[in-house]
């Protein structure tokens, strides 16, 4: 594990050990969308955003746009108030538990096997194009395959999930682990750390802005995947329920669904957004 | 004034010593292409607190030798000895300064420093007064929850000082430690080592590409031949201390400079052909006093 600092000694200056970002998406890109700085920001936004929304509903009202077509966004509104307790929220459950579940599940081995792989230079060669290929096949394609064998339950959704974000995270983090800082290593070194201390106090940690990256990447396809999923291969879950509700024109409800899985996206943005400021500010 | 903490709470190991035998240090790197020949048979014998400075061209091996020192690299054949125990591995009586303070960023000031505490499970706190003292003595009292992108580039060297003595190793290495820094900063870490080092009488070996600065640090400069590293000679440096920037500009301080500066150019020590350099100078000098008289 040490072996690259048999006998190199860092360059410094030139910032050769330190390899430049290929990630997905970029700890920087991340931190430099802020959100709103003060109350005058805030209050443009809202206002930004109401004139969307209050626009749209002249256009639809306006233009007499057929429900079925696009349903104004007072009567999204409305169906979102009256039905999000009865109808919407047990298959939001469903589909954060599916989610949740294969996320863990894929984004810990990701994790575990990016820290491990990146130690062995050879065998990450070997293993990254199949790693490559589960990050550019829709996993979506696969769960009609594992309904067949596992039927109906969670698990095919669950297995999906975690096929979708899991290599996303590894694919992310691995470009952390890659990141070896000569340098601090030999500061490590030099006081007798041990390869699990410099793995804990130095890899990590310089490790870390990419992993959480991965994390977000991850948990954002996790979440497509799981809605594609439920959408091929379920009886439940908000996936499902596009399907059911635009197979009945009722498109305010349709519409209900979507803005639901928009706010899970917006959140999971907005969570990561906080981790990466708290755990990963010093990289900007 | 800060002391040396008493051996016994010193997480450093115990009764040492700080002398540092090195005995037909060779070096050769293994490469794609061959092998680099890096160190040619290099003897040195340091004493217990004493300074020394490394200097030679680039690439002569000079950080070759001091990471060799270090335990964090082989030697090819040949050894380096630490109060009579043979090195072959990291050592907790060594404390390495390094080009660029390498200080974790992701880590406060404070943070850092307790760096190597966490690394040896020792518990900082009774070593807390004699860090608090430090940071003062460098200037940083009050920046303890400063993270290093906060920090000027002067400031996290010092800060990187402070991390290296506050488990009071008995032998510090540097290897170039302010080679980034410009020559105004540099000049105060020169004199606030050779402060830290009058106080503390820790054993410094001080790699640099700066003659002057070398001179005025150093009881003896250590002259290496181009690659592969051999000693072209030793200097002995007997000026009294504490030295000061003004003195570098004095006659005996120039005329170091020139026996050093010629010996790294040469190869070789050569009195007569520093002797021969020296009445050249002085001709120019001289033509120059004339200019200024108007004759
Ligand atoms: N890991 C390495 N592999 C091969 N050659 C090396 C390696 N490290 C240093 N060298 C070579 O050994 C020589 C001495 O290097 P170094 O000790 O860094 O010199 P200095 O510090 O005096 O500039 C140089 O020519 C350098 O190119
Ligand atoms: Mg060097």
């Amino acid at each position: 594990m040490a072996s690259e600092l048999r006998d190199n000694i860092p360059a410094f200056g030139e910032g050769g050990d330190e390899t430049q970002e290929v990630g997905l998406s970029n700890m920087s890109a991340l931190a430099d969308t802020g959100f709103a700085n003060n109350w005058k920001e805030a209050l443009i936004l809202l206002l930004v955003a109401c004139g969307v929304i209050g626009g749209l509903e002249l256009i639809v009202r306006g233009f007499d746009v057929p429900a079925y077509t696009f349903p104004a966004p007072s009567e999204i509104g409305e169906s979102l108030w009256h039905n999000f307790r009865p109808l919407y929220w047990p298959h939001l459950l469903v589909t954060l538990k599916v989610l949740l579940l294969g996320y863990l599940i894929g984004a810990s081995i990701g994790i575990l096997l990016a820290a491990i792989i990146t130690q062995f230079p050879f065998a990450e060669k070997i293993v990254t194009p199949y790693i490559l290929l589960l990050v550019t096949t829709p996993m979506i394609a696969l769960v009609p395959l594992l309904v067949q064998k596992l039927g109906f339950g969670i698990q095919p959704r669950v297995i999906a999930v975690a096929l979708a974000s899991g290599p996303m995270v590894m694919i992310n983090s691995a470009t952390g682990f890659r990141r070896t800082d000569l340098a601090k290593l030999a500061l490590a070194r030099s006081y007798g750390a041990t390869t699990f201390q410099i793995f804990t106090k130095v890899r990590f940690p310089l490790a870390l802005p990419m992993i959480i990256v991965g994390l977000m990447v991850g948990a954002i396809f996790g979440l497509l995947t799981a809605v594609g999923a439920e959408i091929v291969g379920s009886g439940e879950g908000l996936g499902n329920r596009l399907m059911y509700y635009s197979s009945r024109i009722q498109m305010a409800n349709f519409w209900s669904i979507i803005i639901i899985l928009a706010t899970l996206g917006i959140l999971i943005y907005v969570i990561f957004y906080w981790i990466g400021k708290r755990w990963a500010s010093w990289q900007a | 004034m800060v002391q040396a903490v008493s051996r016994s709470e010193s997480p450093a190991s115990s009764q040492t010593s700080g002398t540092v035998l090195v005995e037909h240090a060779t070096k050769y790197y293994k490469t794609n292409t061959g092998s680099v020949h890096a160190l040619e048979d290099i003897n040195l014998d340091i004493k217990k607190g004493e300074f020394i400075a490394i200097v030679g061209p680039s690439g002569c091996g000079k950080s070759t030798l001091l990471w060799a020192i270090s335990g964090l690299h082989d030697l090819t054949s040949g050894r380096v000895v630490l109060d009579g125990q043979t090195v072959d591995g990291p050592r907790p009586e060594i404390g390495m300064i390094f080009q660029e303070a390498n200080l974790l960023p992701w880590r406060n000031l404070q943070q850092n420093i307790e760096f190597p505490f966490e690394i040896k499970k020792v518990d900082s706190k009774p070593f807390q007064p004699r860090i608090q003292e430090l940071l003062a003595e460098v200037g940083l009292s009050g920046f303890e929850t400063k993270f290093p992108r906060e920090l000027s580039g002067g400031m996290q060297q010092r800060a990187s000082i402070v991390r290296c003595l506050s488990f009071d190793p008995e032998i510090i290495l540097m290897d170039e430690p302010f080679g980034a820094l410009d020559a105004f900063t540099r000049d105060e870490m020169n004199l606030l080592i050779q402060k830290l080092w009058m106080e503390t009488g820790k054993t410094i070996i001080f790699v640099t590409h700066n003659v002057a600065e070398a001179i005025l640090l150093a009881d003896r400069v250590v002259v290496l031949s181009p690659r592969p590293g051999r000693i072209a000679h030793i200097f002995d440096i007997d000026l009294p201390r504490p030295r000061t920037i003004e003195e570098t500009y004095s006659p005996p301080f120039i005329e170091k400079i020139f026996e050093i500066k010629d010996t790294i150019i040469q190869g070789e020590y050569r009195p007569d052909h520093v002797a021969e350099l020296t009445r050249q100078v002085a001709g120019v000098a001289r033509g120059i006093e004339d200019q200024f008289d108007g004759k």
